[in-house]
């Protein structure tokens, strides 16, 4: 090749093409996609919790999409029914994630209510979750010699934290649990869902 | 035209001597500058790597600080390696070859300068950002996007010196290198700035977040490491590029069929079926481009394998140009529905990314440097063991690496799909194939401090003058 406008014209259009066909186009086919009536809005602190989640980076981790069943065997395992895209409707940046080196969190909140679990478990995974390979997160926690009004205190099993001490959680804790606790997707959804949710409408 | 064209458009012998070594000045302290920020970024990069790595063991092994926790740790490993060793070695080669192949000078170097200060200011703002616990949540856009405003600017310096080079150029014909050069200065800026617009949310912001991330490889990394081994294959050899034909038929159908990579990361998730089997489709059509380089890069080797022996440049270019073959078919089979069903969640997919950032683009970036850098600071390396050593321990570790990975991968994707097995099995079974892992992560660090020792000892011309460069037998590549 020897005119440069060759190359450039043509490395131009190649990826023009794909940005319309995988921008665009699905921009035009998602962009009409309204939040299920089930799906609440993150409240204040849930998303100060999802920005702790963001910011320690848990989606290295954990995926939060849960397959449809005869493409893996996450409902069968209890991680909820299948995710649709009207369920990521308040979810900005997306955290669908690419890792199962732990479960998946889609309905965490639904799978795992106890926030006392959530603190042990954050404090330390291998006292909730033996064999756990998960990062252990003390510095969200904070060790007194006693605890003050409205603190939290972590429910440890014997052994575990420092002893004679009690842990309290950290606003960055309390924030992410509430979080995690908000991870329940078990609202009617997809294709068919407001036939089942009207009433008289088949399942 | 029945000959292939010219490599160069051929100007006498002494007069394309003088032009080189006049290209070679303009380019000096650009290139060294980008050349030195990425065995610095390398090392950062490796050695948090190896720590990400060792926490699967120790999972409460520096655990006192946000800034050291896994999700931090690794995800400064991945910026540091891929944008600041990968990329900025990558732009550093762009900067040196662009005006040796088309015969002039480069444009206002000090753009470029203050291109690689920029860079690596982008860097060091971004990646402390994100030990601060800053980042914009989406894998390989972590960077704050006002931050990434810096890498912004110095990509446009940089790309007007480039640019500029080719716009005061002497041959008529383009190199198949160049194509890529300039391809991948059209790609990148359009798929960085869409996919850091700060417009896009849920599944839609997925896809785009996928696209981006699956041609930070196929897009930059990928045309540019391809640049490399065009241009030092045949440049080591001493003969012309096997086919013209075949480099047409790999440039264009890898800027079609790269472009349309990505959304395959998503398989089995909430996204549209068109969508997914658009970018699945594209993965398996790169065969051909694969297909095309490969047969290029084989036949024009074929019978002068012996040259290994002798051309550091050569034995990293042509490892890593196999094994871009090998990790670009794997990628094709990896996206398919039924195999990625199985591995889509799991290390697999840290082994195969590995495979090519490292096997593939690094091992190539390592042999051109091995090449560039005495051109620069006029003095041959020092060692031809350390080079030795660097390459062993380099291919290695990254195949026990890619191995232990794939392997283990495989064996959790098949425990999680089983419903019937607890899901703390898919952890447990991956321990030894993880320890194997940080097994084969320290073997490449440890080639990757020894280059950068030896590196070190090249640029400040240490041990005793040499005559002829490193592994060279005398009339060897005669």
């Amino acid at each position: 090749m020897n005119k440069y406008r060759v190359i450039f014209i043509g490395a131009l259009a190649t990826v023009l093409f794909a940005f319309f066909l995988l921008v665009f186009v699905p921009h035009l086919q998602l962009v009409s996609v309204a939040p299920p009536a089930g799906l609440k809005a993150y409240a204040d602190s849930e998303l100060a919790g999802r920005r702790e989640y963001v910011s320690l980076g848990c989606l290295y981790c954990h995926s939060q999409q849960v397959r449809a069943p005869g493409f893996g065997s996450d409902n069968a395992r209890g991680w909820g029914r299948a995710s649709y895209p009207e369920d990521y409707a308040y979810d900005y940046p997306h955290l669908l994630g690419t890792m199962r080196t732990g479960p998946d969190l889609m309905n965490i909140g639904g799978r795992q209510p106890s926030r006392a679990w959530h603190y042990a478990h954050l404090y330390q995974p291998r006292a909730m979750t033996p064999g756990s390979v998960m990062a252990a997160f003390p510095f969200l926690f904070a060790v007194k010699d006693q605890a003050q009004m409205g603190d939290e205190i972590v429910d440890l099993p014997a052994g575990v934290g420092p002893a004679g001490k009690v842990v309290v959680a950290l606003p960055a804790a309390r924030a992410l649990v509430s979080y995690l606790l908000a991870m329940k997707h078990d609202y009617p959804a997809g294709p068919g869902a407001e036939a089942a949710a009207a009433p008289g409408g088949s399942p | 035209m029945s000959a292939a064209p010219a490599y160069l458009d051929s100007p006498p012998p002494d007069v394309a001597v003088a032009e080189r070594v006049a290209a070679d000045q303009s380019t000096r302290r650009p290139a060294l500058l980008f050349f030195h920020s990425a065995v610095a970024w390398l090392v950062i990069g490796s050695v948090l790597g190896l720590v990400a790595s060792l926490k699967f063991q120790f999972p409460d092994w520096l655990t006192g600080e946000a800034a050291l926790t896994f999700g931090r740790i690794r995800t400064v490993h991945l910026n540091a390696v891929a944008y600041g060793w990968a990329g900025m070695s990558l732009v550093g080669l762009a900067v040196w070859m662009v005006p040796r192949l088309v015969r002039a000078p480069l444009y206002r170097p000090g753009l470029a300068v203050a291109a690689a200060w920029g860079w690596n200011l982008w860097l060091v703002l971004g990646l402390g950002a994100v030990l601060a616990g800053w980042n914009d949540g989406l894998e390989w856009l972590e960077i704050p996007y006002p931050i990434d405003a810096i890498v912004v600017v110095a990509g446009g310096l940089m790309a007007i010196s480039v640019l500029g080079t080719v716009a005061r150029r002497k041959t008529k014909h383009f190199y198949v290198s160049v194509w890529y050069v300039l391809a991948a200065m059209v790609w990148f800026p359009i798929i960085f700035a869409t996919a850091n617009l700060p417009v896009f949310g849920g599944v839609e912001q997925a896809a785009v977040n996928w696209w981006y991330g699956h041609n930070a490889l196929g897009l930059f990394i990928t045309p540019l490491a391809l640049a490399g081994a065009y241009y030092f294959i045949p440049k080591v050899l001493g003969r012309p590029i096997q086919s013209y034909s075949l480099s047409l038929v790999g440039f264009w159908a890898l800027a079609f069929f790269y472009s349309l990579n990505g959304i395959h990361h998503l398989i089995g998730g909430p996204l549209p079926a068109w969508l997914i089997t658009t970018s699945i489709t594209a993965s398996v059509m790169m065969v051909i481009p694969v297909a095309a380089t490969a047969v290029n890069f084989h036949t024009t080797m074929v019978g002068r394998f012996s040259a290994l022996r002798y051309s550091p440049t050569l034995r990293f270019v042509v490892a890593g140009s196999m094994i871009y073959t090998a990790v670009s078919l794997q990628g094709s089979v990896e996206a398919l529905r039924g195999f990625n069903r199985i591995v889509h969640f799991t290390h697999y997919t840290v082994g195969h990314a590995h495979l090519g950032v490292y096997g593939f683009a690094s091992l190539i970036l390592f042999g051109c440097l091995y090449f560039i850098i005495p051109r620069l600071v006029d003095w041959e390396w020092p060692s031809d063991r350390l080079i030795r050593w660097h390459f062993w321990l380099a291919l290695g570790g990254v195949a026990i690496y890619v191995v232990a990975l794939c392997t283990g991968g495989w064996l959790q994707g098949e425990a999680m799909l089983d419903a019937g097995r607890p899901f703390m099995d898919s952890v447990s079974l991956t321990r030894p194939y993880l320890i194997a892992r940080s097994v084969g992560g320290t073997l490449m660090l440890a080639a990757n401090v020894i280059f950068a020792w030896h590196y070190w000892l090249v640029v400040r011309r240490r041990g005793t003058e040499r005559m002829e460069p490193a592994w060279s037998a005398p009339g060897a590549l005669a």
